[in-house]
Order: C-alpha cells, then structure tokens, then sequence
C-alpha cells in the first residue's frame, strides 16, 4: 500500500492509499479522479494518462520503458517531469508520490 | 439514402463481428467509421503488436485480426462508409434517419454504436491561437502538398508521419523540423535520413524545443518555439504542421440522449441496449457491472446486441436460435455451397 498524492487542474488534492501491484493511472480511475482518461487501458499506447511526477520523485521512479518516451511525444504539453501514469506500478517504496495531472489529455 | 436493418457505428474488431451476427440471423447492415480503413484501435493503435488473447488464436496481430474478420464477414457483402463521421439522429415513426459529416444518410431500423473509445481525431497543439490558423496556415494533416512549394514550413512532431513528411517536403520547400527531445520514435531510417539533410543544410533540425506560440495575421507569418532550458527562438513560418498522433473522441454521440458515464454509454446485459431504444453499444463504449474491455468480450456484446436488433428489424417475425453447423439458412447467408 501506497499514499499517492493526485493534484488536479482544477487546484484541488486527493492523497488516496494506492494497493501494491495497481498502477498510478488505476488508482486515479477507481477513485474517480478527474483528468487521467486513459482510453487505451494501460496499454501504452494513448498518452491520456500523462502526468508530471513531483520533481524530487523523478529519480525515484524506475526508469522508462522503450516506448514511454515515443507516446510521451503524443502527450498534451509533455515536459521533463513527464510520465505515463499507467507504467508506474505501485509499491511501498512510492508511499508519499505526487504527481500533477494537466489541465486536459488532448 | 442509404437503407438497412442495422447501423453499425465503428469498424473495429466488434462492429465487424457484430455484423457477421446480423448476416448469420438474415439482417443487412453497414458500418460507418471515421479512419480511412476497417480496424478501429487494432489497427490504429497497434498493428504490429501481438494479441494473446483471442480465444483459439493463441496469437495475431492487430492486423491479422481484422483481416481475419473482413473475410469472415465477406459473404454479407457489408458496405462501408469510411472517413465518414456520424453526426445528426432523427427519429421518425419506427426508424433511425443518420446523416454523416460527409452528407451520407441512412434509413435504418437500429443502431448497433461500437465507437471503441470514440472517433479518431488528429491531436492538437496545446497553444489556444493555433485555432485561429486551423486549415488556412496550419494543418494536422495534409491534402493537397502543392500548396508547400517554394514556402516555409516548419513540421512540429517526431513520429513517422512528421519525419516522412519534412524528408518529403525538403524536395521543394524550406522545412523546420522541430522536435520536443534528441530522441525519435520514427522509423531508424527515417531518423538518420532527416540528421543527413539536416548535415547538408536542406533541411533545419531543432529538438528539445516546443512550439511556444505563433504569430501572424490572417495567415501566420513566425512561430516561436522554446527551448528545454527556456531560450526562445522566433523563426519564420508560412505553414505550420502538427504530427502528434490521434486522440479518440465522443463527439456527436454525447448529444443522442444516451446515459453517458466517463465516456461510456451504460448497456444492459441482456441485449446491450442502451436507454434509448433501438440503439444498441458494444466493445470499449459500454458501460455495466463487470465490464471488460477485452476484443472477446465486445464479440459476446455483439452477438447478443444483433439478436436485439431483430425484433425492431423485422418486428413480424420470430428470431429461432440455430447453430452455423446445422442451420441450412445461415449456411446459405454464409453462401456455403454443399
């Protein structure tokens, strides 16, 4: 179990508790919050669950996967800080993880 | 006026399987879908990739699948209305009028939606004035590329379309290529093709940089683009393109009515019906307890969703269930010869 931390475009922040073995992008549609669409279902290949992930946690997460970084060219406004949600899997050591959710997904 | 039982609304992998459900129990259909080909997301979002799990093909590709199901729907001679976009709904007395983006019109009995997760619409750029010069000067796509010669155009992307694209216009036009990273998800050749012209000056490469804005009165003249670290760069544009791949939208189906819930559309589970009656959703588009959006699972919706539109189809007669291996009349709709 994790304690993610989602803030959305609209200023507001929910800390939800995230199972192990979830993905960041699951954790967000089972609580309804708003701003991840993630219309391909976690296949990798829509960027509608783009987030920017808290600086300081950038070199937390494990690395990116041969084909993140081609559908991050899709994603709305991509920016360094730019991850696909549906590719970070949730484990203890992603307790207190903050992410950004843009202000739309296309 | 094109009449039918039954439109079908999306030609992915359950639209075409619901069809061969309607040829099997004798209703005609035809599908409309707004990609240029037969597919949906198999074949827009991943042709080449393997599918596990389709029950009794241990593996195929997106591809192979719809290939697969536009032969086993071949003998209904099914007519499809590609790069077509339904728009407006009409009811009168006890049929469904359609009319398409592109003015094609339907006369039907039911509507079976299977839009996956909506239509495929180019992804645009985040930067709101964009808008203004959307089909004049700026372009998401490409119909006409004499319009480009001897002109200035600077390609924002770094996909396969964005870097076919400059290598292709660099022939007759002075071309920006500009890119948010040193990386290219594009094909290897490709990638090396647009460094080499870019080695002999025939072509500007600018990566880590992102459209910033664009400047321009009724036509753009500049764009300005941003660097990583800031630096801002204003270069001379007459045309702006964008190739950020495809996004999927509801659009005019949010307006039908229909009980919509996160860009689903709620079905029951007995016919998939939604509350509307006569309009049936399938596959990715439906929402009930349990759902999931796996291809077998809309195949199952399809079935029972053709079976629905029978009653509205043919409203005289009684549909009697049969099986493919002993039912002569869906052997003869198969134009199985014996």
């Amino acid at each position: 179990m994790a304690k993610i931390t989602y803030h959305t475009h609209d200023n507001k922040t929910h800390t939800i508790d995230v199972q192990n073995g979830l993905t960041v992008m699951e954790g967000a549609i089972q609580n309804d919050i708003p701003g991840i669409d993630a219309d391909c279902g976690g296949g990798m290949a829509c960027a509608t669950c783009h987030v920017y992930v808290k600086e300081e946690w950038l070199d937390k997460l494990p690395a990116k996967e041969d084909g993140e970084e081609d559908m991050l060219d899709m994603a709305f406004e991509p920016k360094n800080n730019s991850r696909l949600s549906c590719q970070l899997i949730v484990s203890d050591e992603l307790d207190g993880l903050e992410v950004n959710i843009p202000s739309k997904q296309g | 006026m094109n009449k039918a039982d039954v439109l079908i609304i999306g030609a992915g992998p359950t639209g075409l399987f619901c069809a061969h459900q309607l040829g099997i129990i004798g209703l005609s259909c035809e599908i409309v879908d707004n990609l240029d080909k037969a597919g949906g997301q198999c074949i827009e979002l991943y042709p080449d990739k393997p599918i596990y799990d389709i029950p009794a093909v241990p593996e195929c590709t997106g591809e192979e699948l719809t290939n697969n199901l536009l032969k086993q729907i071949k003998p209904f001679n099914v007519k499809f209305h590609l790069n077509e976009r339904v728009e407006q709904l009409k009811r009168t007395e006890s049929r469904w009028h359609v009319k398409t983006s592109g003015g094609v019109e339907f006369e039907v009995a039911a509507i079976v939606i299977a839009g996956g997760v909506g239509s495929f619409e180019p992804r645009k750029f985040p930067v709101k004035e964009c808008e203004k010069f959307e089909g004049s000067s700026l372009f998401y796509s490409i119909k006409d590329k004499s319009i480009f010669k001897d002109k200035t155009i600077s390609i924002f992307g770094g996909g396969d379309s964005a870097l076919d694209w400059a290598i292709e216009l660099s022939n007759t036009s002075k071309v920006n290529l500009i890119h948010r990273r040193d990386g290219f998800s594009g094909a290897e050749a490709s990638v090396q093709k647009v460094k080499d012209l870019n080695d002999q000056g025939k072509l500007n490469l600018f990566t880590k940089y992102q459209m910033d804005s664009v400047v321009g009165d009724k036509n753009i003249e500049t764009v300005k683009i941003k660097h990583d670290e800031g630096e801002i760069k204003e270069i001379k544009s007459d045309y702006v393109l964008g190739f950020f791949g495809l996004i999927m939208q509801l659009g005019p189906i949010l307006d039908w009515g229909l009980n919509i819930n996160k860009k689903t559309v709620e079905v029951n589970t007995e016919n998939f019906e939604t509350n509307v009656q006569g309009i049936f959703a399938i596959g990715d588009i439906c929402s009930y307890p349990g759902k999931l959006k796996l291809i077998l699972s809309g195949f199952h919706e399809g079935a029972l969703a053709a079976r629905g539109c029978f009653k509205y189809a043919k409203p005289d007669e009684k549909l009697r269930f049969e099986f493919t291996t002993t039912s002569k009349a869906a052997q003869e709709r198969l134009g199985i010869k014996k």
